[in-house]
């Protein structure tokens, strides 16, 4: 049995698609222009920028979108299965900042850690997707959201969460991964990327967005919508009145979505949150911002639709134990939950910060997340009678050739991250910080850079300096080519 | 009488309770009671009370959100009425709010708005995603003493850094200092951007904002508060 956790009964569940489908009627949903006219004709009521989504259009919507896709690897391998209550984790994305490795004080990020971050978690097998995890502070504004897409997918074989920063850049970044694809058919085919796309709360799909969920969907590229409601700030202080702001910005996100063309793959996601109302901040780690998301994609799941969810990340500015607590409080739940991608391991600083230390411990939490939903099985037809005839009551169950043929299933063995060598009191064993950092050094020196082959490497590179020239930029940071 | 109306007052701007601290503004106008004397001894004693009580996590953002629309509320009778009898309410600096660009988040900034007006300040709000040329054209025009520019968003805030360049390129950096806040900003951020300051809240912005003006002759130091 797969353990699973819901915090949403069914008529609850209803009342917040119930309100959700009034809340795109009345007071409707601010689309830009770009969408305008693909609602309207549909028979959404338009007002200024305001439309007014009738329910059967979303429902209709709702009967096209694929409920089951996948992400591919380079080598065309599906690795992520988005649907039903499969889980995935990824790094978090967009950080500006990095706690130095060395100094351990936030500086901002630098190309060259967003490929040693990329490098540590090919090497992770915890982690089935990379993140272009930060903007890289040595790359020109105008070209970072495609510059750090370039550099994952030259350092890394995993599939990819992303996102443009701009409407006209999505195509920059379309284009490269169409390159390493072998062509945009290709790419339509076994899509190596999901792009995220933020509305912006409340029930506002920006020009950006409106853009991107379209220009998406007639690429074939997987969208994931990331809904962000601040409960109490941009969204209603209640758990519920967020889920459904998040339900509402999401079902009209997939009619627009849908109209621009039917069946095109899109992730039911999003990054809510609390809003600390002695802070102004939006804690991350808080138990009520992992609430919010097991709550979302329980409504999600009842479309049956694929989920995304934004937990494993942090909010102090230290690789400590609370870092370690938040993100593995969170880590499990979602497993829990049955959320196809958790993205956000690795951030601290309310998403602000990425460590490469707390994302090896991070891997950890993981790790045994991914163990406890696999469940306890029987294993055998005797659960215990059987090695007790062996044994009797002398109880020397170490010698049986049961324990050594199923030890292995049973048990999940944690990276020299945690420390289980209490034999003896040892002052002079090392802190978490250091055994994180002596991991990333043996991840470090066991990676290979993937193959990529001598005409694509060299069609990137081309198409990058080209794209770079625009900006100027006359070597490309981080690319050895 | 006096002392019972200043303390009821003050209490309307602790409770959050607009219609009251109107209703007080107003029988004080027409108690020919001194309108500065309402706003220095009765109001204010108000919201400085709400942050001390904020400070000190007793209070909270949605209470300090009450807080400053009451004190809007008195300060708007008060205000029309000391213009219409010539009075010049002590000004304590000109500052240009707002929310950089692509960010269209306010509350914070609002928040730090009312109280910056209610602390004395004349306050231009120019609400939220504004282009750093309109932060410099507006700073130009009113000659503005201080901009502030809010980000709540990681992605947003690099463009508070274009504030500062716009008013570099206006040549008002000279003489209009400059403070940043927002849900990530840090003081390191403001120091790296060549912000003159940065305030984790808005009851810290105020005080940024004070000693900010104190600071307008003297060479240039990032403030944080």
């Amino acid at each position: 049995m797969r353990p699973k956790l819901e915090l949403l009964d069914q008529s609850l569940i209803e009342r917040i698609l119930d309100e959700a489908f009034q809340l795109i009627r009345e007071p409707g949903v601010r689309v830009a222009p770009y969408a305008v006219e693909l609602l309207r004709s549909a028979g959404a009521s338009i007002d200024g920028d305001v439309a007014r989504i009738p329910e059967a259009l979303v429902r209709q919507a709702l009967q096209t979108v694929p409920h089951v896709f996948f992400l591919y690897d380079r080598s065309g391998n599906p690795v992520v299965h988005y649907g039903g209550d499969d889980v995935h984790y990824d790094p978090g994305s967009s950080c500006l900042n990095m706690l130095d490795a060395e100094t351990q004080q936030m500086r901002p990020a630098q190309s060259r850690d967003l490929v040693r971050l990329v490098q540590v978690t090919e090497m992770l097998p915890q982690f089935a997707a990379q993140s272009t995890a930060v903007v890289c502070d040595d790359v020109p504004a105008e070209i970072g959201d495609w510059y750090r897409l370039l550099l994952v997918l030259w350092y890394s074989d995993k599939p990819v969460v992303t996102g443009a920063f701009s409407a006209s850049s999505l195509h920059t970044l379309l284009e490269l991964l169409a390159i390493e694809a072998g062509g945009a058919e290709t790419l339509r085919q076994r899509p190596r990327a999901v792009f995220d796309v933020c509305p912006s709360p409340p029930l506002n799909w920006s020009e950006f967005a409106s853009q991107n969920m379209i220009d998406l969907a007639r690429a074939g590229v997987l969208a994931e919508i990331v809904s962000m409601p601040q409960a109490g700030a941009t969204a209603p202080v209640t758990l519920a009145g967020s889920i459904v702001q998040h339900a509402a910005e999401c079902i009209s996100g997939i009619t627009i979505h849908q109209l621009a063309c039917p069946g095109a793959p899109v992730v039911w996601g999003g990054a809510p949150a609390i809003f600390d109302m002695r802070t102004g901040t939006s804690p991350m780690g808080a138990i009520e911002t992992t609430m919010l998301d097991l709550g979302c994609a329980q409504v999600g799941k009842s479309f049956g639709l694929p989920t995304h969810g934004y937990l494993v990340a942090g909010d102090g500015i230290r690789v400590d134990a609370q870092g370690a607590s938040e993100s593995g409080i969170s880590a499990v739940l979602g497993a829990l939950a049955g959320i196809n991608m958790i993205s956000g391991a690795g951030m601290l600083d309310f998403t602000g910060c990425h460590s490469i230390e707390k994302l090896v411990i991070d891997a950890e939490s993981i790790a045994s997340a991914q163990r406890l939903v696999q469940g306890i099985e029987p294993r055998a037809e005797s659960l215990a009678v059987a090695m007790f005839a062996q044994t009797g009551l002398h109880g020397d169950f170490l010698k049986l050739k049961e324990t050594r043929a199923l030890f292995r299933s049973e048990q999940h063995f944690p990276s020299a991250v945690i420390d289980r060598g209490a034999h003896s009191i040892d002052d002079t064993r090392p802190d978490i910080l250091a055994r994180a950092r002596r991991r990333i050094e043996e991840l470090l020196s066991g990676y290979h850079q993937p193959e990529i082959s001598s005409g694509c490497a060299q069609t990137l590179v081309d198409f990058a300096r080209h794209e770079a020239s625009k900006v100027s930029l006359q070597k490309l940071p981080s690319i050895d080519a | 009488m006096q002392v019972e109306t200043f303390s009821a007052m003050r209490q309307s701007i602790i409770d959050g309770l607009p219609d009251t601290a109107r209703n007080l503004a107003l029988q004080a106008v027409a108690a020919g009671t001194s309108p500065l004397e309402a706003v220095s001894d009765g109001f204010i004693p108000g919201i400085e009370a709400v942050g001390e009580q904020f400070a000190k996590g007793q209070m909270f953002l949605p209470d300090m959100m009450a807080s400053a629309e009451a004190m809007r509320a008195a300060m708007a009778v008060l205000d029309t009425e000391l213009r219409k009898q010539g009075i010049n309410r002590p000004m304590a600096g000109v500052v240009v709010l707002g929310t950089t660009r692509g960010d269209i988040h306010e509350i914070g900034k609002q928040l730090v708005g009312t109280l910056l007006s209610a602390n004395g300040f004349q306050v231009h709000d120019l609400g939220p995603d504004v282009p750093g040329e309109t932060f410099a054209a507006k700073a130009l025009e009113l000659k503005a003493d201080i901009v502030g520019v809010s980000a709540l968003l990681t992605t947003t805030m690099r463009n508070q850094k274009t504030v500062i360049e716009s008013l570099e390129k206006a040549g008002l950096r000279p003489q209009v200092k400059v403070m940043v806040g927002g849900a990530p900003v840090t003081r390191r951020w403001a120091e790296e951007i060549g912000a003159d300051g940065y305030a984790k809240d808005a009851m810290s912005a105020v005080a940024l904002a004070r000693s900010l003006m104190d600071a307008k002759a003297q060479p240039r130091t990032t403030v944080s508060l």
